[in-house]
């Protein structure tokens, strides 16, 4: 499968990566490089395989339901969620106006 | 008096515990070093002299007040730009992130500070940590110590993506410093610049607070002078962490306490796949001094099979940039970081115009392989196709630890290349990492250790590959190496 | 079957209904982080950096919530998945703070399922209709933004960014608005009575997407729209109606249904198309690498399990086979859980201390309870919560009524009279406490009978409607306290 610069625009616009038509027309035969290249792997015969979930046997564990049991994952730090915000207004994050 | 910028982590801890010399000496002796090579080499984003004095200062009051100093007691130590610093930029070398200030500090950095540390400053790397030779930061190149000895000044690659800290090493701005391997980035650099360094088993570390390229393979871990200094150092980076839920639940071995050179009993596999044709002739013989140098610590080798070797580069140049397509999507100029408000944009608008300002071309690269390999109509042919390789990947070392209790192959497949010499080309590049990725990929505990130096005077580096939690079979084998490779090479200071 | 059926200019249209429900999962913190959960705290005061999507965050899922999901799935009497993951939804927008909801779309943790509904509460006997479940799976809310508070920028608030949702999918199943909202109903009742949410749809701890298409009857599904985010019973049905229509009229005026998301506009009664959600949605769902595959082990199915209370419809049909109370009656007294849970109090606490069964009481703290104790309340102008209406002070009532110490109307008046005053409560019963001296009221009957021999002989002429005169004028003179069942008789033997 390979992509053309209609494709590629439509990746950016889902990422949401602007782009100029310049750096489009120089990513198609890149990205088509890279593509062609990792598409060896369907060679593979992976009938029977299953996807891997856990890189390392390990199984999920789950946290009991206490509020800010750890400081470090709990609430309350409004100030430290506020800190580095490009835009804060009263203690919410300010981002320009939605019309929904 | 000596130059205590030539001691590593375990000379340090122990000259300051025996007071030979002050920790304060030595964060001070390191603190020139870094000041002095920061226009030439550019290994730190910030440099946090003030920090690893502090850090020395507590660690000089507690051994004047009897108190035990901790395994890195005295140590500083380089910071990959990776981990969050509370209080200390953290931009993951990115545009993006320039000026973030975290209100937290990652587990592993933590750790370190608790064991007696303290944090010369924070290291140089690939944008995200996507690079093999630390070309792709926002902020700047980080030149090798390292040059050819053909006399030439060629800026070569110090190996990426923690190409700051593989130079802070071995230019001896640190004794010490934390690296991260997604898929090669703790020992391919290490490889280049004739250091030491170690991934351990996935999970061992927490990612807690470490910017986060791909999550299923993301690994923190030390890189050294040698290996009894990785060992101490992983020994205070490891350990369970509940706030990441893939951390393992295990106690942390005493790794220096364990180590040996002695390899009798164990053998050690060589994987015939590995052999590529083509194969560079100096890395090729440095490989067949190491299995003789094995073989001299008692080993058994064994000839193995890792059929699926051709295809983890590409299974990991789908996995990776997919996850990192979703985990960077939080950068979107809302919370933190960078925003790029265009006169009269939207929200939509002022995503793309921030990410567009924000992000380095490889990661925008890489974002849109991911994104499109997760777009309807082709995650099954990529993604899912990808992950089912990668169990036949993680199958082939199962089955290949069945006969063997390390693995022996070259770190990567050159020695490290002039800067520039690839990065017209990705998929170069990318191959860089041929021999790294598939134990990224499965998940397993992998160092390269300096085993000599090629025809142009440059490092070449041998990886060790184990089982599951056999950090220390893997440690073992590498000092096995060390001791007979008697690497004392070390780049001529030119900056 | 539903005979509801649109009229269409051309003939006769069929409705067709799914359910999306987002429950808001009862829990004290988040699915992934320790920030509480409450409802109605300070903006951005319950947010966690981990809810904030700083870098190097990472999600450790919360224990209460699987288990609340399971309790769910088994309430529904679901297949509980022991192995189930959680995906990435990757889309950008400022209330989802990582870029991506961690949701369950491959793997989900619950099963297929079904509820049972009756479609008119009045007629509990009456039909009724099996709604399947498709699946249930546990995600992350976003948060909430706000557009009124600046001229030039929407606020955000991520309090709510990360609490976990129970999402609940049924089939196809329902047929007209009726259906849906009766579906939805006795959805939230099994959710209150599991306890796994608090079903309080104003402030948006239950939320419906309602999937609506049409077809002719018996033709094969129509296209289908999506409403979002339809927070009551009644605005349910209304947008099935209202819908329907719309969709009615674009075929038969030669157009054809758009599948699109759609909004609800109570004020109008009429969906809108959401257009600034159409942009080509692409959701790159993949399993989340930050976590491992949810595994559940027996142990901890069984606990959920054994954890889950009598649901509705059990309890239902005990009371009407083990209580004998009436369908009606029984249906009433489980709607809500809380009433269920004051009957149940009320009726042990009656049984208890009048030394009858309770299969014995269960009647007249039914009809306390359903006709009469609400009336006294509204009369009093007090609540149900009101402090003075305790478990006592209504056991006393029902207990001093069951055994005839007082007179229904009698108890009424005491109890509004023990909540609107200081009165001592057993003093007021004991004072009026109705007498069954046969004399006394011989005495008193026979003194009214004397005082209005005109109307005896009316009475005796075939006026038999003025024997309640009679019990009315008796039971006055005694203030109240006569037994009317002895009243009765003794007029009866007197006028005979």
């Amino acid at each position: 499968m390979s992509v053309d610069t209609a494709t590629v625009a439509k990746i950016a616009a889902l990422a949401r990566i602007k782009v100029s038509e310049a750096e489009l027309e120089a990513m198609v035969p890149e990205l088509n490089g890279i593509l062609a290249w990792v598409e060896q792997l369907g060679e593979v015969d992976v009938t029977g395989i299953e996807p891997m979930t856990a890189v390392i046997e390990n199984h999920l564990r789950l946290r009991d339901d206490v509020i800010d049991a750890d400081p470090l994952t709990g609430g309350g730090v409004r100030d430290k969620v506020l800190a580095n915000a490009p835009a804060r207004e009263d203690g919410f994050f300010g981002v320009p106006k939605v019309i929904e | 008096m000596t130059d205590l910028t030539e001691l590593g982590v375990a000379a340090i801890r122990d000259g300051v515990a025996k007071g030979d010399f002050t920790a304060v000496e030595v964060a001070e002796a390191f603190n020139a070093n870094v000041a002095a090579a920061q226009t030439a080499l550019n290994a730190f984003i910030v440099a946090t002299p003030e920090l690893a004095v502090e850090a020395a200062r507590a660690t000089d009051a507690r051994r004047a007040a009897g108190q035990p100093l901790g395994k890195m007691g005295g140590v500083p130590i380089g910071m990959k730009d990776l981990f969050a610093t509370k209080g200390v930029q953290t931009t993951a070398a990115s545009h993006i992130l320039e000026g973030f200030t975290p209100e937290y500090e990652s587990t592993v950095s933590q750790k370190l500070w608790d064991a007696g540390a303290g944090m010369l400053g924070k290291l140089n790397l690939d944008q995200f940590a996507m690079g093999s030779s630390n070309e792709t930061s926002y902020f700047g190149n980080v030149i090798s110590p390292w040059r050819r000895s053909d006399g030439g000044n060629a800026a070569l690659a110090p190996g990426g993506s923690s190409g700051g800290s593989s130079t802070a090493v071995a230019a001896r701005l640190a004794p010490a410093a934390t690296g991260t391997d997604t898929g090669g980035s703790i020992r391919q650099p290490a490889a280049f610049t004739g250091i030491s360094g170690i991934k351990p088993t996935y999970g061992r570390c927490s990612r807690w607070g470490i910017v986060a390229f791909a999550s299923s393979l993301d690994q923190a871990g030390p890189m050294a002078r040698d290996v009894r200094d990785c060992a101490i150092m992983l020994e205070a980076m490891a350990g369970y962490d509940p706030k990441d839920a893939t951390s393992l639940n295990l106690p942390v071995p005493e790794w220096e306490a364990g180590l040996s050179a002695d390899m009798k009993g164990k053998k050690v596999g060589i994987p015939r796949e590995y052999r590529m044709d083509g194969m560079d002739a100096d890395v090729a013989a440095s490989w067949d001094r190491g299995i003789e140098w094995l073989k001299d610590a008692g080993a058994e080798i064994v000839e193995i099979s890792l059929p699926h070797t051709k295809y983890a580069l590409p299974a990991y140049y789908i996995i990776a940039p997919a996850e990192a397509s979703s985990n960077l999507a939080r950068y979107d100029g809302v919370r933190y970081g960078l925003r790029d408000l265009p006169d009269g944009a939207g929200l939509q608008d002022m995503y793309a115009a921030t990410r567009a300002a924000g992000f380095g071309a490889e990661v925008k690269r890489r974002i849109l392989i991911g994104t499109y390999v997760l777009s309807a109509g082709f995650y099954d042919a990529y993604y899912t196709q990808a992950q089912k390789v990668r169990t036949l990947i993680s199958h082939d070392f199962k089955n290949a630890f069945t006969q063997c209790d390390v693995i022996l192959a070259p770190t990567a497949p050159t020695a490290a290349f002039g800067l520039g010499e690839k990065t017209d080309d990705p998929l170069s590049m990318y191959l860089n990492d041929v021999f790294a990725v598939p134990a990224s990929l499965a998940g397993l505990p992998a160092m390269s250790v300096p085993a000599g130096l090629n025809r142009e005077g440059l490092p070449l580096g041998l990886q060790i590959v184990g089982k599951p939690f056999d950090e220390q079979g893997v440690l073992n084998a590498g000092l096995a190496i060390e001791s007979r490779a008697q690497f004392s090479a070390k780049p001529d200071k030119w900056w | 079957m539903s005979n509801y059926r649109i009229q269409g200019a051309t003939g006769e249209w069929e409705v067709v209904i799914g359910l999306e429900v987002h429950a808001q999962v009862t829990s004290n913190s988040k699915l992934f982080s320790g920030a509480a959960t409450a409802f109605g705290a300070e903006p951005n005061t319950q947010v966690s950096l981990v809810d904030a999507a700083m870098p190097g965050m990472l999600p450790v899922p919360n224990r209460e919530c699987i288990r609340q999901a399971v309790r769910t799935g088994m309430a529904v009497g679901a297949v509980i998945n022991k192995w189930s993951r959680f995906d990435r939804k990757n889309y950008f927008y400022a209330d989802l703070p990582q870029g991506y909801q961690i949701s369950q779309l491959y793997h989900p943790l619950v099963g297929e399922g079904e509820i049972e509904v009756i479609l008119d509460p009045k007629d509990p006997e009456g039909s009724t209709k099996t709604i399947g479940i498709e699946r249930i799976h546990v995600e992350q809310d976003a948060g909430k933004l706000m557009h009124d508070q600046h001229p030039t920028m929407s606020y955000v608030d991520l309090n709510r960014s990360g609490v976990a949702l129970m999402e609940i999918v049924s089939r196809p199943d329902m047929r007209s608005p009726a259906e849906a909202g009766a579906y939805l109903a006795k959805l939230r009742q099994i959710l209150r009575y599991v306890g796994s949410c608090d079903g309080n749809m104003d402030q948006g701890s239950m939320r419906a997407d309602v999937n609506v298409s049409v077809r002719r009857p018996g033709e094969p599904f129509g296209t289908r729209t999506e409403t979002k985010n339809v927070n009551s019973v009644r605005f349910v049905m209304a947008v099935v109606e209202s819908e329907a229509r719309r969709q009615v009229d674009v075929i038969e005026s030669g157009g054809t249904v758009v599948q699109e998301t759609r909004l609800y506009d109570p004020d109008k009664n009429e969906t809108r198309s959401m257009r600034s959600k159409e942009d080509a949605h692409d959701y790159r769902y993949f399993p989340d690498p930050d976590l491992l595959p949810l595994e559940l082990d027996d142990a901890f199915l069984e606990e959920c399990r054994a954890s889950l209370p009598e649901l509705p419809d059990a309890k239902r049909h005990r009371y009407e086979t083990a209580l004998g109370l009436s369908a009606y009656n029984a249906n009433a007294l489980t709607a809500d859980v809380e009433v269920a849970r004051q009957f149940e109090a009320l009726l042990a606490s009656a049984a208890g201390a009048s030394g009858k069964s309770e299969a014995d009481v269960a009647k007249r703290v039914a009809n306390w309870l359903l006709s009469e104790q609400p009336g006294v309340l509204n009369a009093a102008g007090v609540s149900s919560d009101h402090p003075k209406n305790t478990v006592e002070a209504n056991t006393a009532i029902v207990v001093a009524t069951e055994s005839g110490l007082i007179s229904g109307s009698k108890a009424k008046e005491i109890f509004e009279a023990y909540l609107t005053t200081e009165i001592d409560l057993a003093a007021e019963i004991e004072a009026n406490k109705q007498t069954s001296d046969t004399g006394a009221i011989e005495a008193a009957v026979d003194a009214i009978l004397a005082a209005n021999a005109d109307k005896v002989a009316e009475y005796k002429g075939g006026k038999e409607n003025l024997f309640g005169f009679f019990v009315g004028q008796t039971m006055k003179a005694m203030q109240g306290k006569g037994n009317p069942q002895l009243v009765n008789q003794v007029l009866k033997a007197r006028l005979a």
